[in-house]
């Protein structure tokens, strides 16, 4: 770099060139534009406002605290005061009402249904569903065919503890036992229950099944939880066979997987997680999707 | 200025650094080392960058193997464990994350990127079976999910024969590992996957509060898939939020 020491003036732009030069050819040392710089500038300035205002610099033993002595741990702390002074009357009001009178109440309703939706999409969509419409193995809560019933009662318990869910001691529980897996049933009686099973629905018998067999079988080994009709009990979480509507499939191989093992699905105890007055707007929520009894 | 002839002196020394690459490269270095002392080193001497609260236990080998995995699969893009002391992520996702909580991950894996919702707390949100389904094929629980499926973690048998080496080494790094907890990784991997028993009992008296889960009835060994279930359903259970102080760590 020879001619570096002068800077010299490109006679065409009228700009001074930085004085490097490569085979005749110079580089002009444009300067930035104004509006720029003085924008740098001002970040400068304006972050040691930064440093005065917020938590910054460290020290031996602490940091700056800040002028005004603000923290994200405290600011986060009173956004949710502020929120709970907007919601707290209308939850101390649903907090109060007794599960039935919530829904004659159009204002508590309103707001249960606000709340309990709001609860719903972030913490029970992800296996019902976000129309709650259900998916194989999670059940469909807009129809009136309940597992463990379908009153504000019992939804707030099942909500409140869950399902075979052992972390919590009162969660609902029973558990089909795995007939084919544990050497229960052997193989072609699965076979004849399960198209008897079928035929409670009106399905056709596709494996030509003993469909008498298969109704002995059920009497002995079924009936005591889906009870002699097959319409199920409550009380043990045990579906009914009855009625169309089918958790796992009604086609022949999915009846036979369960029956071969057994179990059932898991609801976490939401009590645990949430709070009792959000619990209360989640089960007035679930009953009044249609179903509720 | 540094259009102007009359150029300043201070510009002038500054060309002293663009024309020196000696010059320039321990200008940087300085320039980086200033960020690093005031960035980094306090985090190693302030008490109060890490809180002190009860319950935070290092990784059970199962739920280590899966924390493997998640890092493996790159889980961490679309999903952070990071969730801030701001109003709408508290109401969301459950308690701010504390610093204390992710002690032990190595790396940790906070993220930057919200493809996916925050996994912070995700532990016994949901059932292993919703995880199962979700992970084989989102699209089967979660019909508009845009989340990959990873249906090979199912049929991946677990590879544990390296757990106990890096328990070993994450004990250099400062995870309270005992000697105890190393030499019996691998049988403690197994009794986590295995239901209830003697071993099982062993491993929760060395990890508290481990959930011990029967997986292995309709199979032979352990898969990927159970280890992450594992570490998934862990995420955020530690530490008693109905105990902890909020203004005893407000910094
Ligand atoms: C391409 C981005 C992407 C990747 C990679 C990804 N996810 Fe997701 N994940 C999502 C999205 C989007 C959702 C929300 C929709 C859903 O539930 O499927 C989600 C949801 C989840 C949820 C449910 C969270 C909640 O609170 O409802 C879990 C758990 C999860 N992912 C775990 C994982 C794991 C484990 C991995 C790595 C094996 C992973 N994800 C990789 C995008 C991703």
């Amino acid at each position: 770099m020879a001619n570096a020491t002068e800077p010299r003036v490109d006679a065409r732009t009228g700009t001074a060139t930085t004085g490097h030069e490569w085979d005749g050819i110079a580089e002009l040392n444009t300067p930035l534009p104004r509006w720029w710089l003085w924008t740098f500038y001002l970040t400068i300035v304006w972050s040691i406002g930064y440093w005065i205002v917020y938590p910054a610099w460290p020290g031996v033993t602490g940091f700056t605290q800040g002028a005004f002595g603000w923290h994200a741990r405290s600011a986060v702390v009173d956004d949710l005061k502020e929120l709970q002074a907007i919601r707290g009357p209308g939850e101390a009001k649903l907090a109060a009402a007794k599960l039935d009178e919530i829904e004659k109440n159009p204002e508590l309703l309103a707001f249960a249904r606000a709340s309990g939706g709001a609860a719903f999409a972030n913490n029970c969509a992800p296996c019902h569903g976000a129309g709650a419409q259900g998916a194989v193995g999670y059940p469909n809560l807009n129809d009136d065919d309940w597992l463990w019933g379908g009153s504000l009662d019992d939804i707030q318990q099942t909500i409140t503890h869950g399902a075979r869910w052992d972390a919590d001691k009162a969660t609902r529980s029973s558990l089909m036992p795995a007939f084919g897996r544990d050497g229960i049933l052997k193989a072609d009686e699965i076979a004849n229950v399960a198209q008897y099973v079928r035929s409670l629905s009106g399905l056709p018998n596709e494996t030509n099944a003993n469909l008498a067999k298969g109704k002995e079988l059920f009497a002995t080994n079924c009936a005591v939880c889906h009870g002699d009709d097959g319409k199920g009990k409550q009380e043990v979480g045990a579906p009914n066979l009855t009625d169309k509507i089918w958790l796992y499939g009604s086609d022949t191989a999915s009846i036979v997987n369960r029956i071969n093992v057994g179990g059932g699905g898991q609801m976490p105890a939401w009590g645990g997680r949430l709070d009792p007055t959000t619990i209360k707007a989640l089960t007035v929520y679930v009953h009044s999707l249609g179903g509720g009894k | 200025m540094a259009s102007s002839t009359q150029s300043s002196s201070l510009w002038h020394k500054h060309a002293i650094f663009e024309k020196n690459s000696i010059i320039l490269v321990i200008g940087i270095i300085v320039a980086i080392a200033w960020g690093g002392l005031v960035e980094i080193v306090p985090l190693f001497y302030l008490k109060s960058t890490i809180e002190k609260v009860d319950g935070v236990r290092p990784y059970t080998p199962l739920e280590l193997a899966g924390y493997n995995i998640y890092v493996r699969e790159g889980c961490y893009l679309c999903h952070s464990q990071m969730i801030r002391p701001l109003r709408d992520e508290v109401e969301r996702y459950g308690h701010y994350s504390l610093a204390a909580e992710s002690m032990y991950d190595h790396p940790f894996q906070w993220g930057s990127k919200r493809n996916g919702p925050d996994l912070a707390r995700v532990g016994g949100k949901y059932s292993d079976d919703w995880h199962r389904d979700h992970l084989r094929n989102p699209r089967a629980v979660v019909p508009a999910s845009i989340m990959p499926s990873y249906p090979w973690l199912e049929k991946t048998p677990l590879d544990s024969t390296h757990i106990g080496d890096q328990m070993k080494t994450l004990s250099v790094v400062g995870v309270p590992y005992t000697q105890e907890m190393i030499d019996s990784a691998e049988a403690d991997l197994k009794a986590q996957g295995a239901g209830d028993g003697k071993a099982a009992t062993a491993l929760v008296k060395r990890y508290p509060k481990t959930v011990v889960r029967d997986l292995t009835a309709e199979k032979d060994g352990l898969t990927e898939l159970d280890a992450l279930v594992a570490y998934l359903q862990h995420l955020g259970t530690q530490v008693d939020f109905k105990l902890y102080d909020d203004k005893a760590n407000i910094r």
